[in-house]
């Protein structure tokens, strides 16, 4: 047992939800009590998407366990193949039901015999992994499905496409600024003249994996999704991998050469450097900013990072590397891949912590003291309550991370998106400082008067404390149009009641 | 016993047993340790109830904080590890670190499966770290979304005192400055207050209402001469109220019909089956039954609730006539539809996740008299939907208005279909007189946003295909 107040990363069921959900008709069936299909909450509230999201609870209650769930699960298997048609229906228990050691593989062939689309187990240990890993693994599954079954049926494509192409790899619905990287990588690989065959899962069909050997490589932005799908593939049909995040001007010029090394061992004959020295001096901004008077003063200051494996890294070097920013600390909750982390890292920080523990890290932010943070909406409350800046730059993610405007994090843009954000976080932090001196912030309006200046009313000690518990940014309002009852009436000493007349008459 | 004899019989039930989307009973842990102020709660759980306290309530874990998840990992699942053991090294941290008056443990599914005895478990615990430690089991496989605070008032229900406690002064080591106000305003309001309450048996409400509210219903109770001996919850665990043997009792919400059996059965209480005091309709309903019962003329309470319906009338216009739906979520439903429908609403459909016919037995008659009334068809009532079929019904008849679960809000507005999210109905100031015109001001807001963005003509923004 464990005390736990907070978690970075969620159970291995919404890990395998996104990516069914990503794909395009594909449904997920989970086998799991009433309460645990919040995913369709999430997807539906914080990235305001406007399709039903295609996730259905086969309920298991008090009944259902009496019974046994065998019968519910395959005829809301096969029920949903009749009523929507999906070409994958993929089955998926949560920690709860995980327990109950049902033969669900069982269940699954049960309900394939009528069901015109397919059917599979997400294959997946519940206590073992969590939701990033579990994403991999269900990824690399669904992937590794269709192209057996391609294979057997004869249906693999010969041969690549003529011209250099890609599988961009790992973007997925949920997923931190996933929707604006994706915008981006497509728009840098059409800047290099590589054609992207396929994006997966995000809005991709399962019929389309079997193209996937077509491209000349693979692309793996983020760490914690794609890995084993780009292995798979590696192993499977030779194809090479880029794996490194182009994430930051540096990042982004190793990843754009790697990607040439790769295809003109294929044949091809690029030569990026030229786009990467424009793009670098004179397009993108974030080079020249970073030499501009104003960074100047970012020279030396302290920051502490603390994020997923592939944020968490990329920010770290990039103030490092990139801005002359000292790095004190540099963090990841990726326990399970710690090592990768280590090693991405050390160069770049005094300190290297590994914890799913979030008070290990507010404890190593206070006592370190840094002028700001760069994390995840934990470390941002934090710092508020430490009063250091902090800009969120991994999940788990939060309805602002999903921002109308275009925000991506990787390619060039994505570096001028990062160094706003970074000189935001610290000048902010500047001002705070500045306006708590000279008192610019609102002064919090107590209500601790018992007669209000201009007249003669009172407020009795109930009526002062129902007036307190009123929300701050309505009392005001309230307490102004009960004086005004109050004065109509001629009542003198304003009381809880009258406050709820008033409420009641004036409708405040 | 005053539970209404009769049983509603004209409404339509049906039972769908449908795979329905509701919140996790556990819920109840995000509005309970609020309410209760020296309170700890501990969700006895995997990651994935951790992962929906911190995501779908949008309830963090931050500054303060007074619950927090003992996360069942492989070896307690297997049990290899010693419940016993596991728990105390927890609630001894728990006490160490926050001290609070009472530790709650919220059962969940995975101590349901793996038959955690936490009743057993509790007594000997308590004992050993001299905390009270309430269990209540809010899982999911039993109970929807607010029946989470059913369960936990349920269990409080067996732990009010029995008597008053002579010696006052045993309490007063915690937060002795307020208490001594309070106490040095009792003295000197004694024995005005006392002038002022008619002679009846002691009343308590259950229900945790927020604050403001239990002062307004307190008060709208005074005025007709009727003392609330106390609320349970109260705002502290060591203030819950005294119950002693015939004690009337009144329920605030619908889905507390656990916690009014316990107080019948256990605590040998009278429960006072009515309405409840939501909208003008209901709260005069519900003062005018307690009032019957205690042989009380309700003065002036007609003349309340007509003078509260003139103040609405903006809002009425808005809604008049206009048609809502509810998916079903969080079993206020009943009482909502029936002040709409009296607000001149029409209602085709409520979904429930659970309906207690004998514990609602009063709201059901009140529904129908009202849709009588009002001559409107009466509404189907489903118990446990299904949201599929649901949503079939509902492109159907393209009602004004949709009541539903967080899901499915955005995918039907961008279908062109008016939602409003029933779970702030959940935690809305709604009960009483006074706070009717909240529940139209969230009930009309869609409509008057809506109708605001109407000349735009972006009704539907969804292309067809992807049309369910
Ligand atoms: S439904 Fe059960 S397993 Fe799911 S969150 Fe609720 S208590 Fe936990």
């Amino acid at each position: 047992m464990k005390l736990a107040y907070w978690m970075y990363a969620g159970p291995a069921h919404i890990g395998t939800l996104r990516i069914a959900s990503s794909f395009k008709n594909v449904h997920a069936i989970m086998h799991a009590p009433l309460g645990d299909d919040y995913f369709n909450v999430m997807r539906s509230m914080l990235e305001r998407e406007r399709n039903y999201t295609p996730v259905t609870a086969s309920v298991v209650d008090r009944n259902v366990l009496a019974r046994g769930s065998q019968e519910k699960v395959v005829d809301n298997i096969v029920r949903k193949d009749r009523e929507e048609h999906p070409d994958l229906i993929v089955l998926t228990p949560t920690c709860t039901s995980s327990i109950l050691q049902e033969d669900l593989k069982n269940f699954c062939d049960r309900a394939q015999i009528d069901s015109k689309g397919d059917v599979m187990l997400a294959d997946v240990n519940h206590y073992r992994y969590n939701e990033l890993q579990a994403a991999d693994r269900s990824l690399h599954q669904i992937v590794q499905f269709y192209l057996e079954k391609a294979r057997k049926k004869g249906e693999l494509p010969e041969g690549k496409t003529e011209k250099p192409s890609v599988n961009i790899i790992g973007m997925t619905t949920l997923g931190f600024h996933n929707n604006h990287d994706c915008t981006e990588l497509k728009r840098l690989m059409a800047d290099l003249g590589i054609e992207v065959n396929t994006v997966i899962p995000e809005d991709a069909s399962v019929n389309d994996l079997k193209l996937m050997p077509r491209a000349w490589f693979n692309l793996v932005p983020y760490r914690e999704i794609g890995v084993m799908t780009a292995d798979y593939l590696e192993r499977e049909f030779a194809m090479p991998c880029v794996d490194i995040t182009p994430m930051g001007i540096v990042d982004t010029a190793r990843c754009i050469r790697k990607i040439q090394a790769v295809i003109n061992a294929q044949g091809a004959t690029v030569d990026y450097e030229p786009f990467i020295d424009e793009q670098t001096r004179f397009v993108s901004q974030a080079a020249w900013f970073s030499r501009s008077i104003d960074c100047q003063n970012l020279t030396g200051k302290k920051a502490v990072v603390f994020g997923d494996n592939t944020h968490a890294a990329a920010l770290t070097k990039i103030l490092s590397r990139e801005m002359g920013i000292h790095v004190l600390l540099a963090g990841t909750y990726c326990k399970y891949d710690a090592e990768w982390f280590t090693n991405e890292v050390s160069d770049y920080c005094d300190r290297v912590l590994i914890s799913e523990d979030n008070a290990e890290i507010a404890d190593a932010i206070a006592q370190l003291e840094p002028a700001a943070i760069f994390g995840t909406q934990m470390e941002r409350h934090i710092g508020k309550r430490l009063n250091i800046p902090c800009g969120v730059i991994a999940a788990p993610i939060h309805i602002q991370n999903f921002p109308l405007g275009y925000k991506p994090f990787m390619g060039y843009e994505g570096s001028n998106q990062l160094v706003d954000l970074i000189y935001n976080s610290f000048t902010l932090g500047m001002e705070d400082h500045l306006l708590e001196i000279f008192g610019g912030h609102d002064t919090k309006e107590g209500i601790t008067k018992t007669m209000s200046a201009e007249s003669n009313l009172g407020w009795s000690r109930d009526g002062l404390a129902e007036l307190n518990k009123i929300p701050g940014f309505v009392r005001g309002k309230v307490k102004r149009n009960t004086e005004k009852f109050a004065r109509d009436r001629n009542i003198a000493e304003i009381t809880a009641e009258v406050l709820y007349a008033a409420k009641e008459a004036v409708g405040v | 016993m005053t539970l209404a004899d009769t049983q509603p019989s004209a409404l339509n039930f049906e039972c769908e047993t449908g795979n329905y989307h509701t919140f996790c009973p556990i819920s109840c842990v995000a509005w309970l340790y609020q309410k209760i102020e020296d309170s700890f709660f501990l969700v006895i759980g995997t990651k994935t109830c951790g992962y929906f306290l911190q995501n779908a309530m949008g309830v963090m874990i931050f500054a303060e904080p007074r619950y927090a998840m003992a996360e069942l990992e492989e070896g307690d699942i297997s049990a290899q590890l010693n419940d016993y053991g596991e728990l105390k090294r927890l609630c001894e941290q728990i006490k160490r670190d926050r001290n609070p008056s009472v530790i709650v443990w919220i059962g969940t599914c995975t101590t349901e499966i793996i038959k955690m005895d936490l009743e057993g478990l509790a007594p000997n615990l308590e004992a050993e770290l001299g905390i009270p430690i309430v269990v209540a089991r809010a899982n999911g496989l039993d109970y929807a979304f607010t029946q989470g605070e059913d369960t936990v008032l349920a269990a409080m229900a067996q732990r009010c005192p029995t008597k008053t406690p002579v010696a006052e002064a045993e309490k007063e080591e915690r937060n002795s400055i307020s208490k001594l106000l309070n106490f040095g305003r009792k003295k000197e309001d004694v024995l005005a207050e006392q002038s002022e309450y008619k002679d009846h048996p002691p009343l308590v409400l259950f229900g945790s209402l927020p604050d403001p509210v239990v002062t307004q219903l307190t008060l709208e109770l005074k005025k007709l001469g009727i003392k609330v001996s106390g609320w349970l919850p109260s705002k502290r665990y060591t203030e819950l109220p005294v119950i002693e043997e015939g004690y009337y009792v009144s329920g605030m919400n619908p889905f507390l019909s656990r916690t009014a059996t316990t107080l019948m059965r256990r605590r040998k209480t009278k429960l006072i089956g009515a309405p409840f005091p939501i909208g003008p309709d209901g709260t005069r309903a519900w003062l005018e039954k307690i009032c019957s019962v205690f042989n009380i003329e309700p003065t002036g309470v007609a003349e309340r609730e007509a003078k509260i319906w003139e103040s609405l009338e903006d809002y009425l216009q808005i809604i008049r006539g206009k048609s809502v739906f509810f998916m079903g979520d969080n079993l206020l439903e009943i009482s909502l539809a029936r002040f709409l429908i009296r607000c001149g609403m029409t209602c085709p459909e409520i979904g429930i996740p659970y309906m207690d016919k004998r514990y609602q037995g009063a709201e059901l008659a009140f529904l129908e008299k009202t849709c009588e009334e009002m001559g409107v068809p009466l509404p189907t009532i489903v118990e446990k939907p299904d949201n599929y079929n649901q949503l079939q019904r509902i492109h159907e008849i393209k009602p004004d208005l949709v009541i539903t679960g967080m899901a499915h809000a955005n995918p039907l507005e961008a279908r062109g279909i008016t939602t409003k999210w029933s779970v702030e109905f959940t935690f809305a100031q709604m009960h009483g007189f006074g706070n009717a015109r909240d529940i139209l001001e969230l009930v009309t807001r869609p409509l008057r946003r809506n109708d605001a963005l109407k000349g735009l003509g972006w009704e539907k923004l969804v292309r067809e295909e992807a049309n369910h």
